[in-house]
């Protein structure tokens, strides 16, 4: 580039020639040469801004045109995706501890009609009524013939009955395939699993989600297509759940109850091996919930979980290991038994009159009301009070079900004396079987709180629930042992005297509760019997907790209430089908006082 | 010299549009056939979840113990017992390999003999 010079020698010259300041001259280049660079430096900053401009521009555009496909396109799997990953679009299965099915997926089809592409509709009308026997032909009729241009006419058929209706050859019947839930072991663990149904419906595919149980609390989880359809996993296991079924349904018919429910529980991690609820239903079909009526006598009703009923003497347990724990009283103590006991207007009566005084031992194994009112008394309200709420009883379980929030404890709100006498024997305070096993397996494990769960964790993930809800210690592993020996005398010489299984050593007590009527008080002649046991009781591995509701055990002379003659040998028998399912082997019982015995030389 | 490498670049354009042509044709034949692969897989996997199924459903409890039932004359299946546990020293020990079976412990008696020398 040619530089011009700010005074040009001959400019100059010619403007001095004509008497003109040649200053001029050189501003006025300056100027010029000023001007040229600021519209150079104009022009660059024009064109960077034109260029940012349009790389702007293109990468809108860019993200734009892509959101525009990805929202005006139809969505389509992935085709040249190189992972390995399958995409499982089936709701997961779910399976038992040892990996057999207890829910899983099966392909049916849907039947629905389009009215207006039907050729015969009268004719078609009347065969489906044929093939469907709940169809009613008049209404079908009805519906081809109306107004209407789309209707569902089954929901789930079988690949049969498509056949049958293909053999119709109506060309207004089509099928949508689905996704139906099954659950192949019918009624089993019924409870449990809840049971699933269609959530939004098309034709091409329907949700299925889950309506109660493990179904509706891990709805997320069985449908979230990022697990890869990885199966729940539950601490049930089928075989022994089905021997608790079976014993429970026949220890129901033999004691004339009602209902029945059994839970067994791993005594020291919390994991539920069965939850039966006696009637049951079948889950394939779910039944509507009733609309009259009680709603705990549905089939639908979990009474292991939901049922919240006064367990009676079961809970003198707690009131024991309590006084023991703080050094109240000790096993060999004797506990004024003299009856009835006379609190203001109240009276507390024992069932049978035990003599003027027991020792805390006998106090459990006779089941005596008094004795434990009175080793309550030494205790006192506000540290019952504190003790059953650490025990749980004051809150719902956390187990994964979704009816469990809902069954929360019923507790006086207030706790005068008399309230702390009576819960110290087991009325007063109702809670559920699942309550009463899980603080019956911390009171024996050694007095570590555990928190029910029904399904199966790696063990990082049961560390972290355990520290989070369990873990808590109780009581002191001594009392816990008392606690077992005592249990363990129950059974052998007390009021569970049908629960002795040779080689299981059972320990265990019983509780009668009067089930108290809507319009307040209590029946005479209707009770809920609880046995709550552990096994074997010198190693406690489990907790087995049944309760019959409303039994009457007939065979002798005169119709017999208490639990020992009715929910005791149902778990005994229990018990002795289950144990060895679990691989526990019979042993011979360690003799009471034959431990290590620590001598200070 | 300029002639040459224009045709050489003609002649190469026409060879890439051949080889773009051929591998676009063979991608496409290889996408069908993964997508018929992918049917395949998850029309297999459906299968599979049906004979899971039915395979629960043949083994469920109910219908073993009603099979075990029927059954009885033949297997005589009753329900697991607490006395069906073994112990080790149930087992007899096993006999050295070297004797064959039985052990030789003496010579044979023949004893109707002995009985018939006697006097």
């Amino acid at each position: 580039m040619t530089r011009t010079p700010l005074r040009p020698l001959a400019r100059i010259l010619s403007a001095r020639d004509r008497g003109e300041n040649p200053d001029t001259i050189e501003r006025e280049n300056i100027r010029l040469r000023r001007e040229a660079l600021r519209d150079r430096s104009r022009q660059r900053a024009e064109g960077r801004l034109l260029l940012l401009g349009v790389a702007f521009l293109v990468a809108f555009a860019a993200v734009g045109l892509q959101m525009g496909a990805l929202a005006a396109s139809e969505p389509a799997e992935p085709r040249r995706a190189t992972t390995g990953e399958t995409i499982a679009t089936q709701r997961a299965d779910i399976l038992d501890r040892q990996g057999r099915v207890l829910a899983t997926n099966l392909v049916t089809h849907a039947l629905y009609a389009q009215p207006q592409f039907m050729v015969d509709p009268l004719r078609a009308a009347r065969e489906l009524a044929a093939i469907f026997p709940d169809l009613d032909a008049e209404r079908l009729k009805a519906d081809f013939t109306g107004k209407r241009k789309f209707l569902w006419v089954k929901r789930k058929i079988s690949p049969e009955q498509m056949q049958r209706v293909h053999e119709i050859g109506d060309p207004g019947l089509m099928f949508g395939p689905r996704e139906m839930r099954l659950y192949p072991n019918g009624t089993l663990a019924a409870h449990v699993l809840g049971g699933a149904g269609f959530g939004r419906e098309g034709v091409g595919s329907a949700e299925v989600i889950g309506t109660a149980g493990v179904e509706k609390a891990f709805d997320d989880y069985l449908r979230d297509p990022a697990n890869g359809g990885a199966p729940l996993r539950l601490t049930l296991d089928l075989t022994v759940q089905a021997a608790v079924e079976e014993v429970l349904g026949g220890g129901m018919r033999l004691m004339n109850a009602k209902g029945a429910a059994a839970i067994l529980m791993d005594a020291k991690t919390g994991e539920i091996v069965a939850l039966a609820s006696l009637p049951d239903f079948d889950p394939n079909s779910r039944p509507l919930p009733p609309t009259k009526g009680d709603a705990g006598d549905s089939p639908l009703f979990n009474r292991a979980v939901q049922g919240v009923y006064e367990l009676g003497s079961t809970f003198k347990i707690f009131a024991i290991a309590q006084a023991l724990d703080l050094g109240l009283v000790r096993p060999e103590t004797m506990i004024d038994t003299k009856g009835p006991m006379v609190w203001g207007r109240f009276r507390i009566r024992d069932f049978h009159n035990y003599g003027p005084e027991l020792s805390v031992r006998d106090v459990i194994v006779k089941s005596s009301n008094i004795g434990t009112a009175h080793v309550a008394q030494r205790i006192g309200g506000p540290r019952q009070q504190d003790f059953l709420r650490r025990l749980g009883f004051f809150q719902p379980t956390p187990i994964e079900l979704v009816e469990a929030p809902g069954a929360k404890p019923l507790v006086p709100a207030k706790w005068p004396e008399i309230t702390m006498l009576t819960v110290s024997y087991g009325h007063g305070v109702a809670a559920s079987p699942l309550h009463l096993a899980a603080a019956y397996a911390a009171m024996v494990n050694g007095g570590t709180r555990v928190a029910p769960t029904i399904v199966q964790r790696s063990p990082a993930e049961a560390a972290a629930k355990s520290a989070a809800t369990g873990g808590e210690a109780l009581i002191r592993p001594e009392t816990s042992a008392i606690i077992r020996g005592m249990l363990r005398e129950v059974v052998q010489r007390g009021t569970a005297s049908l629960g002795e299984v040779p080689g299981y050593a059972v320990g265990g007590k019983t509780g009668t509760a009067d089930k108290p009527k809507p319009s307040g008080g209590y029946y005479k002649d209707k009770v809920v019997a609880t046995f709550a046991s552990v096994f074997p009781a010198h190693d406690p591995a489990y907790v087995l907790v049944v309760t019959l509701d409303e039994p009457v055990d007939t065979s002798g002379t005169e119709p017999r209430r208490t639990a020992g003659w009715t929910a005791v040998p149902v778990g005994a028998e229990i018990i002795r089908r289950v144990a060895p399912l679990m691989g526990l082997r019979p042993e011979v019982e360690p003799l009471a006082g034959a431990g290590v015995i620590r001598v200070r030389n | 010299m300029r002639n040459l490498a224009f045709v050489l670049s003609v002649l190469s354009v026409m060879g890439l549009a051949f080889w773009a042509y051929r591998e676009n044709y063979r991608t496409q034949g290889e996408m069908a056939e993964v997508r018929a692969l992918r049917d395949e897989i998850g029309r297999l996997r459906e299968s599979l979840g049906v004979l899971r199924a039915e395979w629960a459903y043949l083994n469920r409890p109910d219908r073993l113990r009603e099979l075990a039932d029927m059954n009885f004359v033949r297997l005589g299946l009753l329900p697991l017992e607490p006395r069906q546990f073994g112990t080790i020293a149930d087992i007899p020990y096993p006999l050295p390999p070297s004797s064959g079976g039985l052990a030789v412990i003496g010579e044979p008696v023949d004893t109707v003999a002995e009985q018939e020398a006697r006097p």
